[in-house]
């Protein structure tokens, strides 16, 4: 595969879709990415903290939920598994490279600024529509759910409304 | 029939099935050119929809994947997970997912997969991303009202707006096709030549068409379960369905015989059969007949069904769903449960001169009278064992 040559993404999204296909068919349940950020952020604390996990709300309930360590999940496992598939699909294609890339427009400590409050925006997004990109648009729209696909809207809706307001993270026009 | 996990996988190979996922979506979305913050926030800026055109093929692919799936009976669709509704938080968290998108350049999967090929601002963006956790782990008593209000149960999109399955995927299909082809005039003007130039256009129109026609195929795909739940409510159907029936007599007979292979099918809710079940009865509900435990009930080999229920009616649309969904040696009880309790279970020996026939049968009855009560007796005696019923699988996030 050549450098910086990327797949059809027609093509890739249909095999992106057989692959959700096939997660729904072995596992009931669809593919997901912000629920092992969850699952990292409660193991985390619990371990760091256990006394304030103990009297706190949000994690009595979420260990009410879920039963044993919360790393032993599904969507952790899943999220290894996108580690080593993106490692081994750039190393292919010659696309391993460690930076930090950016507009030219803006510098690095910009975007490492916007990176920080994007991801934890994103975060906490992801909390109140419970699941984000994957688990809630993408899943959410293969089995045709009413929030899942609300979600996607909002995402999208959402992104195009803001985009005018930083603009200048991204173009230099 | 899927979902294969719990039953066929158990849940510890399941965590294997999910790293063996995640190698295959981490693999596609980098290979798609997902681990670009610039190129994933091109759509907003009309430089680069491949965002689109990855994200909108692979729901449409999935969707009407399920949606086969489904009608041919190859996914229980009561079992796989539904995202619930929380109509809120659902529009809330959108938004403030949609900012962190055009400030950050990264979606969680997108950026642990350009995390893992060296992209330092995804690190950081999956550092936020914690932060964002946290804060609302920490905040929560500040969100749970937001996150918790507006709860819609768990519907399916068509159902919210009030159209068929079918008419909503081909909707959808069209929708993606023209933002397809909107994405690619977009990018013509603003970067001069659409990202996917590298074929000829008139393979795009072709394919476009072709993803329209397959969902129309969506329309000879009903819903399974509504679809024959449906036709089973229709009188004219129901009356020119002629099941199999089974007389009292001969269930009766039958009962008292301790016939293993008959499985009685009872329709009646457990509340209402409780401490009277009728041996080797299973309580059952219409739609219950469509899944998957139900499937496995009704393959036993060699095996006779009566389903019952207080009128023989109810008992037909039962069969007629049986014989719908091809399960065989399915029998209604004539008379329902209603006359096996008249003329069984509470039997009156008729006064004055019989036939010989008549009488024969009397004898029988008073017989049966005073064994099935006993037999009925000691089967709820019986600890029933833990029933084991498949439960919906949890998922997201």
């Amino acid at each position: 595969m050549k450098k910086d040559k990327f797949m059809n993404p027609y093509l890739a999204g249909f095999f992106l879709g057989l692959l959700l296909l096939v997660t729904i068919f072995i596992t009931g349940r669809g593919l997901g990415a912000s629920g092992a950020f969850k699952s990292g952020v409660i193991s985390a604390v619990s371990s760091v903290f256990p006394v304030h996990t103990g009297e706190t709300h949000y994690y009595l309930e979420y260990f009410e939920e879920h039963k044993g360590n919360p790393l032993k999940s599904w969507l952790v496992f899943e999220v290894i598994g996108v580690i080593i598939g993106a490692f081994m699909s750039a190393l292919m294609s010659d696309r391993l490279k460690l930076k930090l890339e950016h507009s030219p427009g803006i510098t690095s400590k910009t975007r490492i600024a916007a990176a920080l409050i994007g991801g934890a925006l994103f975060g906490l997004g992801s909390q109140l529509g419970r699941g984000c990109t994957s688990g809630s648009a993408l899943s959410g729209m293969a089995v045709l759910s009413t929030g899942g696909i609300i979600t996607m809207l909002a995402i999208f809706g959402g992104a195009y409304a803001f985009a005018f307001f930083f603009r200048k993270l991204w173009i230099t026009k | 029939m899927g979902p294969l996990v719990p039953d066929i996988i158990g849940n510890e190979l399941n965590l294997v099935v999910a790293l063996l996922i995640g190698i295959a979506f981490g693999f596609i979305l980098e290979q798609a050119g997902f681990s670009t913050s610039r190129k994933l926030v091109g759509l907003f800026y009309g430089y680069d929809f491949t965002v689109l055109r990855v994200f909108f093929t692979a729901g449409i692919t999935a969707m009407l994947g399920v949606i086969a799936f489904g009608h041919f009976g190859i996914l229980d669709l009561n079992l796989i997970y539904i995202n619930p509704t929380y109509i809120w938080s659902a529009l809330a968290g959108g938004l403030f997912m949609g900012m962190g998108f055009v400030i950050g350049g990264f979606c969680p999967g997108t950026s642990v997969c350009a995390a893992a090929t060296g992209k330092i601002d995804a690190m950081i963006f999956i550092a936020g991303s914690f932060l964002g956790v946290l804060i609302f782990a920490e905040g929560y008593p500040w969100f749970e009202g937001l996150y918790k209000a507006g709860f819609w149960g768990f519907p399916h999109i068509f159902e919210t707006i009030g159209i068929s399955q079918a008419s909503f995927a081909v909707v959808m299909t069209i929708m993606a096709v023209g933002a397809f082809a909107a994405a690619a005039l977009v990018e013509k003007r603003v970067i001069g030549t659409p990202v996917t130039s590298g074929m000829p256009a008139r393979i795009y129109y072709g394919l476009g068409i072709g993803a329209i026609l397959i969902s129309l195929t969506s329309f000879a795909m009903p819903e399974r379960q509504s679809g024959i739940l449906e036709k089973s409510e229709d009188a004219k159907i129901i009356s020119s369905f002629a099941p199999k029936s089974m007389t009292i007599d001969e269930f009766a007979f039958r009962i008292m015989d301790e016939e293993s292979s008959l499985h009685i099918v009872d329709l009646r809710s457990p509340e209402h059969t409780k401490g009277k079940s009728l041996p080797n009865s299973v309580n059952m509900t219409l739609a219950g007949m469509f899944g998957k435990d139900a499937a496995k009930f009704f393959a036993r080999r060699n095996a006779t069904y009566v389903i019952v229920d207080e009128d023989e009616s109810a008992e037909k649309k039962a069969a007629y769903i049986a014989d719908e969904l091809g399960f065989e040696n399915v029998f209604i009880l004539s008379e329902g449960m209603k006359g096996f309790e008249e003329k069984i279970l509470n039997f009156r020996m008729p006064e004055g001169n019989l036939s010989r026939a008549d009488s024969d049968t009397y004898r029988f009855r008073e017989k049966a009278r005073n064994v099935i009560p006993e037999l009925i007796k000691n089967n709820s005696k019986k600890t029933s064992p833990e029933k084991k019923e498949s439960k919906r699988a949890l998922g997201g996030c």
